[in-house]
């Protein structure tokens, strides 16, 4: 035979973003809000996750996915606050997919459920190109990494809904401009709501709160 | 950076795609890559080398062509190359700008046989 050319123009991720598409739409007919919470390795991720289901536990039924590289740490925490967790290991792989959350969703009972919150890896680069299904993405980034992140890492700013500075108890000591940050934000993603944290005391949490109230409130049906 | 699953991706749409079209190998891969995808080519081929193994693209070439970074002034509503660290409109220097090109990731053509 001989040799010839195909033309294909197909984007690598679709595979990615359609899994992602029927997760959404599985998650829709349940009524059950997915958010996707994406940092740098000790932002926060799990401690914002801990303060939030404290929260909401009386209220709402919440299941939480953690990713991790190894270990099954984070999802023993929260196991043991009684909360339903799905570990994925990825074994080194540096992101969650679709195709791994698609997996962990089938172990979770959608009936009933209003709240999925995915931890994901610890990374703030892979993890912004891999659409999860999840209705909204949320980014930390904690006053100790720096307020040039957004511009060293711009893709993972420009998918969030939300931005929340965390650890601003300790912004006393350490250079972050927080006056000029919400500047920052808007300039990369004017969509994006930006609040800033500490889950250690607990300052501006009530905004967080106000924040997944509302998105729970606004589901539609 | 994450080209493993990258490459897995890539290649179960490249031999799908050889397949459907009855093709017995492939060749050759031409790839186009943003420049803000941060892939790095190098570990693609790694990568590619080893998940091809015992597939009909196993031993296939792969060409790379990249597309630059462009941004989208929102208040001028200007394009321009990124070229510097930061992300400054060179007509207004403000910082309001939206990525319009260099997030391409996706097989152009491949040559089968």
């Amino acid at each position: 035979m001989d040799k010839r050319q195909i033309t294909i123009k197909k984007d690598i991720l679709n595979a990615n973003r359609e899994i992602a598409c029927n997760i959404r739409g599985l998650l829709d007919k349940h009524q059950v809000r997915m958010i996707n919470i994406m940092s740098s390795p000790g932002s926060g991720k799990t401690s914002l996750i801990m303060k939030t289901l404290d929260h909401f536990r009386d209220k709402y039924h919440i299941a939480v996915i953690e990713g991790d590289v190894a270990s099954s740490i984070d999802a023993d925490r929260i196991t043991g606050m009684g909360i339903q967790a799905v570990q994925i290991n990825t074994g080194g792989g540096c992101h969650l997919d679709a195709l791994m959350i698609e997996k962990a969703t089938g172990n979770i009972r959608l009936e009933q459920l209003d709240l999925i919150i995915v931890e994901n890896v610890g990374n703030l680069v892979c993890t912004a190109d891999f659409d999860l299904g999840a209705h909204k993405n949320v980014v930390i980034l904690s006053i100790p990494e720096g307020d040039d992140k957004p511009h060293k890492y711009p893709l993972i700013f420009m998918e969030a809904n939300i931005v929340l500075v965390n650890k601003i108890d300790v912004a006393p000591w350490f250079d972050f401009d927080l006056s000029s940050f919400p500047d920052v934000i808007r300039g990369l993603n004017p969509e994006a709501q930006l609040i800033a944290v500490s889950t250690k005391t607990g300052e501006g949490l009530d905004n967080w709160f106000s924040w997944v109230e509302g998105m729970l409130n606004n589901r539609g049906y | 950076m994450h080209e493993q699953s990258i490459v897995t991706y890539l290649l179960s749409e490249a031999v799908s795609k050889a397949g459907k079209e009855k093709a017995s190998r492939i060749l050759s891969i031409k790839l186009v890559v943003g420049e803000l995808t941060g892939i790095e080519k190098d570990s693609v081929i790694f990568y590619f080398g080893f998940l091809s193994k015992k597939t009909i693209a196993e031993g296939a070439t792969l060409e790379f062509e990249y597309t630059k970074a462009q941004l989208r002034c929102r208040e001028c509503d200007i394009i321009f190359p990124k070229d510097r660290s930061d992300f400054i409109c060179p007509k207004c220097n403000k910082k309001v700008v939206e990525i319009v090109g260099g997030r391409e990731l996706y097989i152009e053509s491949m040559e089968v046989i």
